[in-house]
């Protein structure tokens, strides 16, 4: 008998695992499961080019989901229970209907579902971006000229959707509950360019304000959002309101399995989560040296090493190989307006930030982090080579003041 | 093999530099140069990370 993988989530880290395990040469069935319908796609683009309307859906298709690797996928379907004893997994099909499927090992990528206001279930006009479908109906909408939309968090999402917003000429109130977008990313001082940023093109940026209420009016029978009445009381009225309050992972159908959860699927250092199943993705927290405690990394690029090294992990039990240990250095990008902000590494936002190239007056430098001597972050904007010199320098061991002196030789 | 770029596509993000800047250069003014259009047999692996971690899928290999 040849030995079953199932794979729950078909998102880059669910297909990168698949497509390692198949060029790896396992010969047996790959299940790959994913609640989403759709073929597996790449989901940066969805706050961006297919928001704007550049792209269509067909552009973000993943290769590794177009490839001949003989996958057994099972779209629409939803993993439901583990029963880790007997090594089944119990799914949900696009019809409602249950089904047992026994696998000989698994790879839990089930990733994440993003955060919604409590209380605004069915009201017309309030969107999350996490999936094709999100970023497809909210861009239909996008298209009819709403005369303001309101985005809710100023972390990533919400700063690129403002961005697509604006490109597309549309007035943007952007609403952050913290007193400077990403500064428990970046901290303080990089929070600040980042403000000034969103400024600069335009946005109405509410910054250290919540929302209380999504005001709404029945439109046709349909209750759609009018208002967002916000901390300070203000009333901002907009058509469209775009919710980007961060994720939670999507470990419901592991609850009471066994597999240990805190916040994510808790691996060892090598992705192994149980014996014969590995975590991989949004929803994998791992313990890293590097940084001295536990990560869950939501980057695009941990995400295809992480289905990579997960895979290789599984692959390393079956032959009895020594396991690698899964740390790599964290990287990730987003692009706002006409700027590209980069950062390696994980800085704590009480680091020491120190600009090693550029001024933050210009938009376009190089910045690193240290706690005390030991370098924990390069940030870039507009500086895409500096970064990714720079981060080489965490392989190399390079304290902080050394990496500050190599930054400005380059 | 040949490396080809889709231009239109990338966007400098600079990762295949991190894997390769024998063959892909980000410069100042930000663009990405090819090195080397034609890269050795020996550095295949690398190329391939690179076409899978390219962010924007811009990079293919041409086998003529």
């Amino acid at each position: 008998m040849t030995p079953t993988t199932v794979i729950v989530g078909a998102s880059l880290a669910g297909i990168n695992a698949a497509r390692t395990l198949r060029l790896q040469g396992q010969l047996g069935p790959i299940v790959v499961v994913d609640a989403d319908p759709e073929r597996p796609y790449d989901r940066p683009p969805l706050s961006k080019q297919i928001l704007t309307g550049e792209w269509e859906p067909e552009k973000i298709l993943l290769p590794a989901g177009k490839e001949d690797l003989n996958l057994d996928f099972r779209l629409g379907t939803r993993a439901k229970a583990l029963d880790l004893a007997s090594r089944q997994i119990i799914l949900e099909g696009p019809t409602g209907a249950l089904e047992t499927s026994s696998f000989d090992s698994l790879v839990i990528a089930s990733g994440a579902s993003a955060r919604r206001l409590p209380d605004t279930a069915g009201i017309a006009g309030v969107h999350v971006v996490r999936t094709l479908a999100d970023s497809l109906a909210l861009r239909a909408e996008l298209d009819a000229g709403p005369f303001r939309v309101v985005v809710i968090g100023a972390g990533f999402i919400g700063a690129e959707v403002a961005s697509s917003c604006r490109k597309r000429g549309l007035d943007v109130t952007l609403v952050e509950a913290l007193p400077l977008p990403l500064e428990r990313i970046l901290g303080a001082e990089m929070g600040q360019v980042c403000a000034q940023v969103h400024i600069e093109n335009g946005v109405d940026l509410r910054l250290d304000t919540g929302v209380l209420q999504i005001e709404t009016s029945s439109v046709d029978g349909v209750e759609r959002v009018r208002a967002v009445v916000l901390s300070d009381g203000t009333v901002v009225e907009a058509e469209v309101v775009v919710v980007g309050i961060g994720v939670t992972v999507n470990t419901q159908w592991l609850e009471g399995s066994g597999i240990a959860l805190d916040d994510g699927v808790m691996c060892d250092n090598t992705l192994l989560a149980a014996p014969d199943v590995v975590a991989a993705g949004d929803i994998a927290r791992y313990p890293s040296a590097r940084f001295g405690r536990t990560l869950r990394v939501e980057h695009w690029e941990t995400a295809i090493a992480g289905g990579e090294a997960a895979a290789r992990r599984l692959l390393a039990e079956a032959s009895g190989e020594t396991p690698a240990v899964f740390d790599p250095v964290p990287w990730f990008w987003s692009d706002q307006y006409d700027r590209k902000i980069q950062l390696a590494g994980r800085p704590m936002p009480t680091d020491e930030c120190r600009i090693v190239h550029g001024t933050t007056a210009e938009f376009r430098f190089v910045a690193l982090y240290g706690d005390g001597d030991r370098l924990t972050g390069v940030l870039g904007m507009n500086r895409p080579r500096h970064v990714v010199q720079l981060r080489a320098l965490f392989d190399e061991g390079v304290s902080f003041s050394e990496a500050c002196e190599r930054a400005a030789a380059l | 093999m040949r490396i080809v770029v889709d231009f239109d596509l990338c966007e400098s993000n600079a990762v295949c530099m991190g894997i390769a800047p024998e063959i892909f250069e980000v410069r100042d003014d930000d663009f990405l140069y090819v090195l080397n259009e034609n890269p050795p047999e020996s550095m295949r692996a690398k190329m391939e990370e690179s076409v899978q971690r390219c962010p924007k899928q811009a990079i293919s290999i041409a086998e003529d």
